[in-house]
């Protein structure tokens, strides 16, 4: 399953850094960060539950970039 | 600029003012201690926050952090060597604030400047209820309900016109600035603005599937497909970092231990100093920043003209083609089939053409119905009688008496009809007329006006080979390549076949010989779409399938397109590669400086901010490409 989320993030490596921490979150297949549209698309593993995954993976986006947001 | 950057702003102006202040005012050491530090926490007690967050969430190599040590450690020499001037520090913060404000308001600019490019969602929908108009959100307007759109106004749903005429203004979508004209019966599609008449609608498509959502959807997924290049940075900015973290602080002990070993003074001051000024160039975002941002506008100059790219990755493909394989219907010609003249019937053109198109008139093939435009009436059906088609052949009727035949050569050998076989291309109409031969109509695909030119311009755009693919047969392929300028071309093929050719184009390109692009119409071409490296699909607009299956998608089928998005992607891919260059150029250069000690913290972070603002508006000339 794939989904995409708007976020807010000020700076672009800030970004780079936020999908690799996405990508390493359990439950994630894959991710991708755009900086520019201010997108994060996330692929989910096969049953996943994309809720709670999400809320792994913005603790995961605080802990590299204090500031991001990502709206669920 | 938003409230954000607002308040960024008067924090660096009054950091700014503070710093002029100390260095003029005659004040005592402790004063000037006092506002320094004020003018430091004014500007960079963010960075300091994000920093200490960053040692507890182990994150070293986070900019924040290393600006707030490069700083910091700037203020600790100070102290030590009793110089006292904190304006170094102080700077150093203050001009990387500044960078950081001047990216965020360019990157903010061209995000809100592509959007408007891209302003084509509607924004309601007028539906008629008890003679009132009433304006509803799209989304929740039923397919099969009748919405009412005044002149002035966007088209909320794709539909068919059932009252009204207009014209539609379909620049947001196609580029296009000509306007089309709509009558009853005629489909519009959403995105559009009705310029002139009240329009009746009937809508085809909720508001998800319709027109306007597939290319917003589109172009907002599209930068989710990224780049080799936008991952080389990413993944270079993942390595700069730490190392040039390691070697400042090799930088910091080597030498002066290598000079203790050798009975010198170790002199800690000096290579700290050039240490900390490492730090300064470490951070990465100049670097990273510019790269997205020209993709971005790359893809939004393109979309603007018309032209829907689906990803970084296809803009890049995009600027490597050099062969360009053509689906001859629908791209090549108009994939409208014309009658092109009346042969060998002895002055009776119109008697031909008027008795093969009432013969016809049952049939619903494209070459009846264009035998039934050029007769221009609308056939008589009563005159006819005793129709019979002949599948594979032709059709036999009788009309006012005449017994008519109308078909191809083996219609005429069952007749046995002595008929003389048309040395033209395209499709061939003999007609019989009680027995005798009256001679034969040509029909062919009209070729697109401007194709002759399209050719040219992407041979100028750095195409190397043009290729064209067509179930015709030989004879009329070779005149129709003759007579476009195409290189090459190859005939009667079934779909299937075309699979294959495009298969064997991609071998013989294999070893770095640039890219394959297929072009077709989106229409029964989806498997060569996705097989060739990037697969573009013309005249788009209402059809769905070739959105989805193509790379690029241009909406109208102005065959020049090709030629332009090939350019936009060779402008885009070059400011780049330039990006890059300079970017790397101006840190190592840096990098090798300040370990001579021949640059400082000023000179880094000059370099820095004013490579990245350079990158930026560098960044920001791939919006425009010229035609």
């Amino acid at each position: 399953m794939k989904k995409s989320y708007k976020i807010e993030v000020d700076c672009a490596n800030c970004a780079n850094l936020m999908e690799q921490a996405a990508k390493k979150t359990p439950g994630v297949k894959d991710a991708t960060v755009s900086f520019m549209a201010l997108r994060m698309s996330v692929e989910f593993e096969e049953g996943a539950e994309p809720a709670a995954v999400m809320q792994d993976v913005l603790k995961a986006c605080r802990k590299v970039e204090p500031d991001c947001e990502i709206e669920l | 600029m938003n409230a954000k950057q607002k308040r960024m702003l008067q924090r660096i102006i009054l950091s700014a003012v503070l710093l002029v202040f100390v260095n003029l005012a005659p004040l005592p050491f402790w004063a000037k201690c006092i506002v320094y530090a004020a003018a430091y926490l004014a500007v960079g007690w963010d960075i300091l926050r994000k920093a200490a967050l960053g040692i507890r969430n182990r994150q070293v190599f986070d900019e924040n952090f290393l600006m707030a040590v490069a700083t910091l450690g700037a203020i600790a020499l100070a102290i030590v060597d009793g110089s006292g001037d904190f304006n170094e520090a102080v700077a150093v913060m203050l001009f990387y604030q500044i960078g950081e404000l001047f990216q965020s308001v360019a990157v903010g600019r061209s995000r809100k400047s592509i959007a408007a490019l891209m302003d084509i969602r509607p924004d309601y929908a007028n539906i008629e209820v008890d003679g009132k108009l009433e304006q509803v959100d799209p989304e929740e307007v039923a397919v099969g309900s009748v919405i009412v759109i005044q002149p002035g106004e966007r088209i909320p749903l794709d539909g068919t016109v059932l009252e009204g005429s207009s014209s539609v203004n379909t620049a947001a979508l196609t580029g296009e600035s000509v306007p089309r004209d709509v009558k009853p019966g005629d489909a519009v599609i959403s995105g559009c603005i009705n310029m002139t008449g009240l329009l009746r609608v009937k809508t085809e498509k909720e508001f998800g599937e319709s027109t306007v959502s597939k290319i917003l959807e589109l172009v907002e997924n599209s930068s989710s497909h990224k780049s080799r290049s936008e991952n080389f940075i990413s993944r270079f900015a993942r390595v700069y970092t730490p190392a040039v973290c390691c070697g400042a602080l090799a930088l910091a002990l080597l030498p002066p231990l290598v000079r203790l070993l050798m009975g010198q003074s170790a002199d800690f001051g000096t290579w700290a100093y050039r240490a900390l000024t490492f730090l300064v160039i470490s951070c990465p975002c100049a670097l990273v920043i510019s790269i997205p941002l020209s993709f971005f506008a790359g893809i939004g100059g393109a979309s603007r003209e018309g032209i829907l790219i689906k990803g970084s990755n296809y803009l890049e493909t995009l600027s490597q083609v050099k062969t360009v394989v053509f689906d001859k219907t629908g791209t090549i010609t108009r994939g409208i089939f014309e009658v092109q003249g009346v042969h060998h019937s002895e002055g009776r053109e119109d008697k031909v053409v008027e008795y093969a198109a009432l013969a016809e008139c049952a049939s619903s093939h494209p070459i009846s119905q264009s035998l039934r435009r050029h007769y221009g009436k609308e056939p008589d059906r009563s005159r006819v009688s005793d129709i019979e088609e002949i599948s594979g052949h032709g059709v036999t009727a009788k009309v006012d008496g005449v017994s008519v035949a109308a078909g191809n050569d083996k219609l005429m050998r069952s007749l046995g009809v002595e008929y003389i076989p048309c040395g033209s291309a395209g499709t061939v109409i003999h007609v019989a007329l009680d027995g005798s031969y009256a001679g034969h109509i040509l029909i062919s695909d009209v070729e697109k006006e401007n194709i002759r030119e399209a050719l040219k311009a992407l041979r100028e755009a750095g195409v190397e080979r043009t290729v064209m693919l067509t179930g015709d047969a030989e004879s009329a392929a070779k005149q129709v390549a003759a007579r476009v300028g195409i290189d090459e071309y190859h005939s009667e093929l079934l779909p299937g076949d075309k699979v294959e050719k495009v298969e064997t184009l991609l071998k013989e390109l294999s070893g770095g010989k640039g890219k394959l692009a297929f072009v077709g119409d989106g229409i029964n071409d989806a498997p060569v779409l996705s097989r060739a490296d990037i697969g573009i699909a013309m005249g788009a607009m209402g059809s769905d399938a070739a959105i989805e299956a193509a790379d690029v998608v241009l909406m109208d089928d102005d065959p020049a397109k090709i030629a332009l998005a090939i350019r936009i992607s060779r402008k885009c891919i070059g400011i780049v590669y330039q990006n890059i260059g300079f970017a790397l150029v101006v840190k190592f250069a840096c990098l090798l400086l300040g370990a001579l000690g021949l640059a400082g913290m000023w000179a880094a972070i000059f370099a820095d901010v004013g490579v990245m603002v350079l990158a930026v508006l560098n960044a920001m000339r791939a919006l425009r490409t010229r035609h």
